[in-house]
């Protein structure tokens, strides 16, 4: 409102002066001229100031645009008020007519462009209106899009997946439920060796069990790729062990890998599981080895990496340590190789293995393995 | 294995403590499980003796005990009833802080001040092992040789450090104490200092006794017995075994009993070979090791009544049963204060057997560990050298000559090893001198020609075989981190995913971007639920399963999700929409000769209604959630998936369930429960679907082929229908399609209305028809005759009525 008065007013007080000068430009015509003519001008001029200044006073006041439309049609219309002045020029002298028409039009244009000026600042009011009446809650929570979420587990494994299949590997499977043979006896571990007791198994049969290391996939797949060089597999799946208590569940994953070639050394494993710790876990990470014992491995090794959690200074997870076990691994066993068809004169090779609820419990700070199992839906939300 | 530190200062000369000797043996290959220090905690614990009591007098179940702790006559209260005067105890001082955690200060009981505290064995954590008079109903009461004012730890052996070592079945050597101290020699390098005996084949396998005649040992089962030696022993005293060595046997938590059977478990633990001593008076004629009858029983030292089978091994006289070989002496032969002559036992049995039998009748023992995991066969003279040598030493009895029958010695292996070999299995420069260092350290004996190693392996090494394992022991001792990180040198290899792999990843991820949340259950199941849904006629049970529940593989995933969306249910998570991918496990033979078939399967389940939401409407699962979820499904591996109405079905809703055919191929289900089935679990309205996923993978479209964008206008037209209520939508639009030929390019149903203005068995279907042309503008006029042909063409076929 108050822009409109800004720009309205002063034109207004313009007119007066304006007029004025008009005056003075045909004086002495007009008293050369009739002298009731000039009456009939002034009085006509008179009129279009009057009709003009009412238009403007009312555009002032008008509160819509359908107001000022109505005004429009009122005064500048084919039957406003200021047309119908156009209208009695007739009367005037062909000399007057020109004079007064000019009059009427330049009040016309005025009108016109005060009129604009009005209606523009009544739509930006409008605007303006419309703004604030819209304004929202941006603090109210978003529409909701449902999905769904991926397991920890098979997250996880997914992750590990990516990882060799960067480094050049494979993924390879095998049955769940298998035979004695492929289970112990091809990696080295005999019927009535005391290492089968490391593993309480399943047995469905006396010579058929559930898996209990994905490790037999090792001896299927190199059965399979035999003779082809190099093999470079890892093979997720489940396995199962009979113990069930907060760091043991009867079912679970593992991540074999496996590698063999001409000339594969331990140094090799060192690297591969040195990239492998520091994708999954960090680019800072570290790993050592330590001495250890599979039967299907020789020399065998436990692999750590320093801790996650604390960087290797010492914490609750890693014991203090700075170092958290997470994969057992070795240099494959001459007769494992042997057991898969290939020469261990000629070939030797790699292996590792890993457990999947503890890289995911290590990752996620999970400390009750049952809660991978146990499928609340406010924990599986959470990945 | 748990291993006194003290002991073990006797037989390697080591300075390190407890906490970084574990280091060295974990970082060696031999992991220590805990260090413990036996004496934490007891500090302030001192031993006193009772010297007057009395009744509290203003409580009758507190006593006042006047306690000569050797400095000092204390009072002290105690609630304890089972104490008399001059009984030794252990008093806690004002100030110590008990193992159990409780600290003990000066403390008023009824105007009483105690000046201390009398301690129970609970209070100390003293467990049996550690020999204990009396401890049942209050306050430990010590041996009456205590000696006032020391501390209770000295007296019961406690000063010391016990290392739990967490042995891997490939080095049962470590189950004696002198091959521990061999291994931490070669691991520090510090020097050892082992008894003779230590050095069995030094020892030329012979004992500097005479062979007795009188005593006749038969092997019956060669198989099963290798080698069965024994001690005789005369003149015996039965007695408590001394102090140190009562002690020693508690720290690695034996219970001392007296000093015959004491000194045959210590030199059990000293040397690992197992032993057992017979009261040679109970034997009568020969000394059989034989398989047991048929139906015979044998009363072991436990006092427990053995049933016997015939394949376990036993020791027996002429008339009975004296032992279970390996496992347990029997209660009738058994050492008493009574006994005068001994036949000490040192055998080796078959470590097969052994375990056998201790499994099945669930006995376990230190004997029966050592002989499973495999002793020194060339330490069993050797062994009872050392007894000898200890009845003389401690007074025990005198040994009088022996007895030795073997029916088999393994050989000694020797092995070679290369150098190079060495150098390159590691990846890391190995020379002949840093071999020798260390098959030094390891005491190994050797000989070298052109970096090639032939090396005598002693016989408590038992683990070592072929090269590798000598690569090892070299690794090992140089230590692992010498071995540099490297990448594999050979052929870059591709790293793909199987198309197999791939769909199953991707079918994951559609049923998650559904909404679905993916659950892990058990392979194995209950059998009841799972015969409802599954095959039970092609069902896997389990020999051994952990418990009912768990007790045969399943063939249907939905008992599973079931389960877990009661459980969610219970727990008021109310939006339950999950899904598991997994395999179920079929077979056609009843008991399995060969591998059973292993089919991958989805399933889901959707029972609820999302939480309410300020903006989003509440989603209340129903049928054509997880129809819409199966179409998104085919959609994405370029399939479609019909749907054919079930019958005969008992678990689900009849009229809101389908069999769902990919081609002609059923491959699984969709429906609601059924409202008994869902009364039953609680689980109202849910609704299930399991599909095969083989099928999938083989028939889903591999490539996508992109559609040219019509450049020409569309022309849309709708169409609404009154039909007979049992009129399938899906049919309507098949015909509307057929009618439409090749104009019509997309027909949606886009309204589905029953109610006010509908007759009660009619329902209202409106359709959305969309006609293109890739050619052309269509005119108005021929959309409207394509139209009003279709519109008669469904007025026909299924009683149609126009609703304009």
């Amino acid at each position: 409102m108050a822009l409109c008065q800004i720009r309205v007013v002063p034109r207004v007080k313009s007119r007066p002066f304006r007029g004025m000068g008009f005056f003075l430009g045909s004086w002495v015509n007009m008293l050369i001229n009739k002298c009731n003519e000039q009456g009939r001008v002034s009085y006509l001029k008179e009129e279009v100031r009057r009709i003009e200044g009412q238009a403007l006073a009312e555009l002032e006041k008008a509160e819509s645009l359908e107001e000022l439309q109505e005004i429009k049609v009122r005064v500048l219309g084919k039957k406003g008020s200021l047309t119908a002045m156009l209208k009695r020029m007739g009367s005037l002298s062909p000399e007057e007519r020109p004079v007064f028409g000019q009059v009427v039009n330049e009040t016309r244009d005025r009108l016109e462009q005060a009129w604009a000026e009005a209606a523009q600042s009544l739509e930006e009011q409008a605007l303006a209106l419309r703004l604030e009446a819209e304004r929202l809650d941006i603090s109210l929570p978003g529409a909701r899009l449902k999905h769904g979420h991926q397991h920890p587990l098979t997250k996880v494994i997914e992750e590990i997946e990516d990882i060799f299949l960067g480094m050049g590997f494979q993924i390879a499977e095998g049955p769940e439920v298998e035979s004695d043979y492929y289970n112990f006896e091809a990696l080295n571990l005999p019927k009535e060796h005391p290492a089968r007791e490391m593993q309480d198994s399943f047995y469905i049969t006396e010579e058929i069990l559930l898996r209990t290391q994905t490790s037999p996939v090792q001896i299927r797949t190199m059965e399979k790729l035999y003779p082809q060089l190099p093999v470079k597999i890892i093979a997720p799946g489940k396995v199962y062990r009979k113990d069930d208590d907060a760091t043991h569940s009867p079912m679970f994953h593992q991540v074999e890998g496996l590698v063999i070639d001409k000339g594969i050394r331990m140094s090799d494993l060192k690297g591969i599981l040195l990239n492998f710790s520091r994708r999954m876990f960090g680019p800072g990470r570290e790993i050592r080895l330590r001495p250890s014992f599979f039967p299907f491995t020789e020399p065998s090794a436990e692999v750590d990496v320093s801790c996650m959690l604390c960087g290797g200074s010492g914490c609750r997870t890693c014991k203090g340590s700075g170092w958290i076990e997470i994969l057992g691994s070795g240099m494959v066993h001459p007769k494992v190789l042997e057991m898969g068809g290939y020469d261990p004169k000629e070939v030797t090779g790699f292996a590792f293995g890993m457990g999947v609820e503890r890289i995911a419990m290590l990752k996620y700070g999970i400390e009750d393995m049952r809660l991978l199992f146990d499928n609340d839906l406010r924990f599986l939300r959470q990945f | 294995m748990k291993v006194s530190l003290e002991w073990l200062r006797e037989l390697v000369n080591i300075k390190l403590d407890g906490e970084n000797l574990a280091e060295v043996l974990t970082r060696g290959g031999i992991e220590v499980g805990s260090v413990e220090s036996l004496s934490e905690g007891l500090d302030q614990v001192v031993i006193g003796q009772i010297k007057e009591m009395q009744i509290h007098p203003d409580a009758d179940k507190l006593w006042l005990c006047r306690v000569d702790t050797g400095s000092a006559l204390l009072t002290l209260v105690t609630g304890a009833q089972n104490l008399l005067v001059g009984d030794k105890v252990p008093v806690a001082l004002a100030g110590a802080e008990l193992p159990n955690g409780a600290s003990v200060q000066e403390a008023k009981f009824r105007g009483v001040v105690s000046q201390g505290m009398l301690c129970s064995a609970e209070e100390l954590l003293l467990d049996q092992s550690v020999g204990l008079e009396r401890s049942e109903g209050g306050i430990l009461i010590l041996a009456p040789e205590a000696p006032v004012g020391e501390h209770v730890a000295d007296f019961l052996g406690l000063k010391d450090s016990v290392l739990d070592l967490e042995l891997y079945p490939n080095r049962p050597d470590c189950l004696a104490m002198v091959n521990v101290a061999r291994e931490i020699s070669s691991l520090t390098g510090a020097p050892v200092n082992l008894p003779k005996w230590a050095l069995a084949e030094k020892l030329g396998d012979k004992l500097d006794l005479p062979l007795v005649q009188d005593v006749k040992i038969v092997i019956e089962d060669p198989e099963l017995c290798f080698r069965y030696a024994g001690l005789i022993v005369e003149d015996v005293k039965i007695e408590p075994a001394p102090e140190w060595m009562q002690r020693r046997l508690r720290a690695a938590g034996v219970r001392p009993i007296n000093n015959i059977v004491d000194i045959t478990n210590y030199v059990m633990l000293e040397l690992g070979q197992p032993l057992h001593a017979f009261d040679r008076d109970k034997i009568q004629g020969a000394v059989h090791v034989r398989r047991a009858h048929a139906g015979e029983v044998l009363t072991t030292l436990d006092q427990v009544e053995r049933k016997l089978e015939t394949d376990m091994l036993l020791i027996a006289d002429e008339m009975s049963g004296l032992g279970l070989a390996g496992v347990m002496g029997g209660l009738d032969s058994e050492v008493t204060s009574g006994t005068k002559r001994l036949l000490v036992e040192a055998a080796h049995f078959a470590g097969v057997s052994i375990r056998r039998t201790s499994r099945r009748l669930g006995l376990r023992s230190e004997a029966s560990n050592r002989f499973e995991k495999g002793i020194n066969p060339y330490g069993v003279l050797a062994t009872l050298g050392r007894v000898s040598e200890l009845l003389l030493e401690i007074g025990a009895g005198r040994p009088v000559g022996y007895v030795d029958e073997v029916s088999y010695l393994p050989p000694l292996a020797e092995v070679t090893l290369s150098v190079k070999r060495a150098g390159e299995v590691l990846g890391t420069e190995v020379t002949a001198a840093d071999v020798k260092g260390v098959l030094d350290r390891l005491n190994f004996e050797y000989t070298e020609t052109q970096g090639l190693f032939t090396v005598k392996i002693p016989s408590y090494r038992s683990d070592i075989q072929i090269e590798e394992d000598l690569i090892e022991e070299v690794a090992r001792l140089t230590g692992y981190d010498l071995i540099p990180t490297t990448l594999p040198a050979g052929d870059l290899t591709q790293g793909m995913r199987t198309p197999g792999q791939e769909i199953r990843r991707r079918l994951r991820q559609v049923l998650i971007g559904a909404g679905m949340n993916e659950v892990l259950t058990y392979s194995f199941t209950r059998p009841d639920t799972d015969r409802k849904w599954g095959k039970a006629e092609q069902r896997i049970a389990l020999m051994n399963p952990l418990r009912e529940e768990l007790s045969v593989m399943r063939t249907s995933l939905v008992p599973g999700l079931l389960e877990v969306a009661v459980r969610n249910l219970s727990r008021r998570n109310t939006d339950v929409a999950i899904f598991e991918m997994g395999n179920v496990y079929l077979s056609e033979e009843e008991t399995l000769t060969k591998l059973p078939q292993e089919e991958l399967r989805a399933a889901g389940l959707a029972v609820g209604k999302s939480e309410r939401h300020w903006l989003s409407p509440v989603l209340e699962y129903d049928f054509y959630y997880l129809k819409g979820v199966l179409e998104e499904l085919a959609k994405e591996f370029g399939l479609s998936f019909a749907y054919r109405a079930l019958t005969g079905e008992e678990l689900l809703h009849p009229g809101r369930s389908a069999a769902v055919y990919l081609g002609e191929q059923r491959i699984g289900f969709l429906g609601e429960l059924h409202p008994r089935t869902a009364k039953e679990l609680d689980l109202e309205r849910a609704v299930v679907f399991e599909i095969e996923v083989q099928p999938l993978i083989e028939q889903a479209g591999t490539q996508v082929l992109v559609q040219a964008i019509p450049r020409f206008p569309a022309v849309q037209r709708d169409l609404a229908l009154i039909v007979p209520k049992e009129t399938p939508a899906a049919a309507v639009v098949a015909k509307i399609r057929s009618l439409g030929g090749e104009l019509l390019q997309e027909v949606e149903v886009f309204d589905v209305y029953t109610g006010k203005q509908v007759p009660e068995d009619r329902k209202s279907l409106a359709f959305s028809l969309r006609y293109q042309s890739l050619e052309r503008t269509l005119k108005d006029e021929e959309v409207n005759e394509l139209n009003s042909r279709i519109l008669e063409g469904i007025q026909q076929e299924f009683a149609a009525e126009w609703r304009k």
